[in-house]
């Protein structure tokens, strides 16, 4: 018995998943960018995972990593000011309260 | 001969009709009509030009051992259907195109000049110079074509700058419905004529007439004699070209366009309803003349046809009151004579008969002769209207003070076309009759009876209009003669009826290319002119002065003499088929399937479509989750798919 | 050997426990506290991996980072005794749906496709595949700042024009009007 790929990428799948149930039962918006965040980094690591195991010479899976990361950063900046800057407006962070601009 | 100067004249007319249809706007009338007349009268002389050297240059390209040639210009591939099946363009040079050039650029002519005069004061002047020169074009086109593709096209030129000119007046609903009526009601015929076309190219292979006519038993040894409903495929196509040329040349049953037709200005009359256009339909028996002479059967239709015509027309001309309408319905009766003589023609020798092919002569003759005198009658009735502002005989009457030119050369027209000696018509006529008696005495007598009337109803016409009672309005309006552009067309062409039957036609124009001398044929011409001379006889009897007598002959044969006033009721039963049965019967119909049927299909797509859309709409929901959702299910069904096929 | 066997159940079992308490507590704060175990897992994961810078800078940006924004926001935006109260329940069967049926199809798969190492056709341990060279911080910067073959100067920058720009963004939209 020794690890390989499959026993990495079984934690990856099921953290994928949560994410994916996460995300479209959620009302609270954070709620729902923490489900994002957690299907990203599953995403995140199984390019590691595929890089290590499948292709141990190189680094292109670390560095696509690396540059995730940094965006997914960037990305959750921007969606927390929204999300505040919602709040502001709405006085809620309800999804399903934040549709003013439909009526 | 080169080709610059047949090119010159197709190219001339059509150059004339861009150049005034785009730039007659912004020309004054003056610089138009004289643009127009110098464009005409160059191309005449250029006709002229190549009409004198085809027939009197004796180049051996036109003449070989005194028997005259067909000769191609030239013949350009344009439209390649299939390797065998080509359609080209070109320029054919024979006696009949020859003749047919001198008398539609020299009619032509003739109207643009009178029409300088006559539409001075109308509207649309440079449109409608545009139009004339459209006209001459396509008619030009026709005359010259070498396939009978190329004749089509230009057919339906023609058809087009008819309905034009007919419909200048466009304010006028009833130029307007004359215009459709001529257009709906030839074209109507012409589809009978493509019919015809495709039938023959399909088994013959060509379009070419040149081809076609040179040797008419190989057409018919190529139709492997294939029959259809009976006749031999030969015969269908054959009689269905000549529905087009029916409805072109105004034969029963399809001649009810053409005295409507005279809702159009009067030259235009004179030009295309009286002298070059409708007897395109004579012009194109002749050019497949040999054709048909392989099948009896439909020349023994052609001469059917044209005698019932001329004696329908000429009855009905008898008691006409529109003086264009007298006219129009005489121009019927004498083109149906044309066909009559171009029916007994034969192209092989028949026993007893010395020269077989006079009828095809002497219709070509005719041809001529009368586009002269036609166009003669017709320039003077319109300077009649142009004086009197009527087309109506009973507001005129003793107008032989008032327009002493108009008078004679009226009057010349008239001896001319009821045949009296020695004006053109009675030479061409006496060849005609002569040729319908040595086929059977029945087709001469018929046809004598018919030039007896003729005589009667153009003389009628004379009379009403120049003599008979002096119309009391004239001390208001003085009448007066036309101005010298009206007046000249009509003496040039006066003088032309006078000589032209002096023409050695004969010599010239004969089916085969070999000279014919003509000879008078004495008792058919005493016949002939016995009659001639008892008819008009009888018209100045009854109308030289105001009489009662015409009024007692009208109650004598009431019946007769209403139906012919109403034409016999051709109209109204072209109305009631239209009207009662196509329309309420057959479209009726139609219009239910399409509506019920073709647009309920259509309504019902939108139906579905429109449900379907309605009842998915919630998934556009502005809800991002259930997007997701569903992109997810989505990546989910493309994952499976997948899946599978790997495994 | 046995260690990293250990300590990798240890990890996934964490994994595994967290993601889904995430997903299912009621309190945000406690969600983000969750989301927190869970990235530190994957950075135990890139450590085990062998990729050491990765899992510093996963601690670094997502633990050190990311998780102080969620945290501020969630106290900017939450009273006390807020309750994140679920989706009504056929919006919940149909979220566990999809992710049951992905789960199962990705385990499928994994489990029924080759997963093989590119260079000898073999599904590698993780000693095996932690046999080559190092991967040292020397090799991380080449990589970022060259311009040839798997070398990411432009990328980089761009990054770097990206998180200039969220910054500004973040301030523009995060700013009282």
């Amino acid at each position: 018995m020794d690890l390989n790929l499959l026993w990495y990428l079984v934690p990856s799948v099921v953290m994928f998943a949560c994410g994916v149930y996460g995300f479209v039962t959620r009302k609270n918006m954070i709620a729902i960018l923490i489900s994002l965040e957690l299907m990203l980094n599953s995403a995140d690591l199984n390019f590691a995972i595929f890089n290590r195991f499948l292709f141990p010479g190189s680094m292109e899976g670390m560095v696509f990593t690396l540059f995730a990361i940094a965006i997914a950063a960037a990305e959750t900046a921007i969606a927390i000011a929204i999300i505040i800057n919602i709040y502001r407006a709405v006085g809620s962070t309800n999804v399903l309260e934040s549709n003013k601009m439909k009526h | 001969m080169g080709i610059t100067l047949p090119i010159l004249i197709l190219c001339l007319p059509l150059f004339m009709f861009l150049l005034l249809g785009i730039g007659g706007v912004k020309m004054s009338r003056k610089v138009a009509g004289i643009l127009g007349i110098l464009g005409m009268g160059t191309t005449m002389t250029l006709a002229y030009i190549v009409a004198f050297t085809y027939f009197f240059s004796g180049n051996p390209e036109f003449i070989i051992d005194g028997v005259r040639q067909q000769y191609q210009v030239f013949d350009v591939t344009w439209l390649a259907f299939t390797p065998k099946l080509v359609v080209n363009l070109g320029f054919l040079l024979d006696p009949i195109s020859a003749m047919m050039l001198v008398v539609i650029t020299t009619i032509s002519f003739m109207v643009h000049l009178y029409s300088w005069g006559y539409m001075e004061h109308e509207g649309g002047f440079q449109r409608y110079y545009a139009f004339l020169s459209l006209f001459s074009f396509s008619m030009l086109g026709l005359v010259v074509a070498t396939n009978i593709f190329q004749m089509y096209i230009f057919w339906e030129l023609v058809g087009v700058s008819s309905f034009l000119l007919i419909g200048f007046f466009y304010r006028l609903p009833s130029a307007v419905s004359a215009s459709k009526k001529a257009f709906i009601v030839t074209r109507f015929a012409d589809l009978g004529f493509l019919l015809g076309i495709l039938t023959l190219s399909y088994f013959t292979d060509t379009f070419n007439f040149v081809s076609m006519t040179s040797n008419p038993m190989n057409v018919l040894a190529e139709t492997g004699g294939a029959t259809f409903m009976g006749c031999s495929v030969l015969t269908w196509a054959m009689v269905l070209i000549f529905t087009g040329g029916m409805g072109k040349s105004a034969m029963l049953p399809l001649h009810i366009w053409l005295p409507d037709a005279m809702e159009g200005p009067t030259p235009v009359s004179a030009l295309i309803h009286a002298a070059t256009m409708v007897v395109a339909g004579v012009y194109l028996v002749a050019r497949m003349f040999p054709v048909y002479c392989v099948v009896e059967a439909s020349m023994t239709f052609i001469c059917c046809v044209g005698a019932i015509t001329a004696f329908y027309a000429a009855v009905v001309a008898c008691t006409q009151v529109d003086i264009k309408r007298v006219l129009a319905f005489s121009t019927i009766s004498q083109i149906a004579f044309m066909m009559v003589s171009l029916g007994v023609a034969r192209d092989y020798m028949i026993p007893g008969e010395h020269y077989s092919g006079l009828g095809y002569m002497a219709g070509m003759f005719h041809l001529f002769t009368h586009a002269m005198f036609k166009a003669l009658l017709f320039l003077g009735a319109g300077a009649l209207i142009h004086a009197v502002h009527s087309n109506d005989y009973t507001k005129m009457g003793g107008l032989r003070k008032y327009m002493p030119i108009t008078h004679w050369t009226f009057l010349i027209g008239c001896l001319a076309i009821a045949g009296i000696y020695p004006f053109s018509g009675f030479f061409s006529k006496d060849e005609m009759l002569a040729a319908m008696f040595a086929r059977h005495w029945f087709w001469g007598a018929w046809m004598t009876m018919v030039a007896g009337l003729t005589a009667f109803y153009m003389f009628r016409l004379y009379y009403l209009i120049f003599w008979w009672e002096e119309n009391p309005e004239y001390e208001h309006h003085k009448p007066h003669d036309a101005p010298w552009q009206m007046s000249l067309p009509l003496i040039i062409l006066a003088a032309v009826s006078c000589v032209s039957g002096f023409i050695p036609f004969g010599e010239l124009v004969t089916w085969n290319g070999a000279p014919y001398h003509i000879h008078i044929e004495a008792p058919v011409a005493a016949t002939s002119l016995t009659v001639a001379v008892l008819a008009i006889l009888l018209a100045t009897v009854m109308y030289r002065k105001k009489n009662p007598l015409p009024e007692k002959f009208r109650n004598a044969l009431p019946g007769l003499w209403t139906a012919a006033y109403h034409r016999f009721y051709w109209d109204e039963i072209y109305l009631f088929i239209t009207h009662n049965i196509i329309f309420n019967g057959i479209c009726k119909a139609i219009a239910w399937f399409d509506r019920h049927v073709i647009d309920a299909t259509m309504d019902g797509f939108a139906k579905v479509t429109q449900k379907v859309s309605y009842s998915i709409r919630g998934m556009q929901s502005g809800n991002v989750q259930a997007y997701v959702l569903w992109y997810f299910f989505g990546a989910l069904a493309l994952a499976i798919i997948t899946l599978i096929c790997i495994i | 050997m046995v260690g990293n066997i250990i300590l990798y159940f240890v990890v996934a079992l964490v994994i595994v426990i967290f993601s889904f308490m995430a997903i299912r507590t009621d309190k945000i704060l406690r969600a983000a506290t969750y989301l927190l175990f869970v990235l530190l897992g994957s950075a135990v994961f890139y450590f085990q991996m062998g990729y050491q810078f990765l899992g510093a800078v996963q601690i670094a940006v997502y633990a050190g980072g990311i998780m102080v924004l969620f945290v501020f926001a969630i106290l900017l935006t939450h009273k006390p005794n807020d309750k994140a109260a679920p989706m009504e329940s056929h919006r919940r069967i149909a979220g566990a749906v999809a992710a049951g049926i992905g789960t199962a199809l990705l385990l499928y798969a994994l489990f029924t496709m080759p997963m093989v190492c590119s260079s000898n056709g073999t599904m590698l341990s993780l000693g095996e595949a932690l046999s080559g060279d190092q991967i040292t911080m020397k090799m991380i910067g080449e990589a970022f700042t060259g311009t040839n073959r798997f070398q990411y100067l432009l990328p980089f920058e761009a990054v770097s024009v990206l998180l200039l720009a969220s910054i500004i963004g973040g301030v523009t939209v995060g700013r009282k009007r």
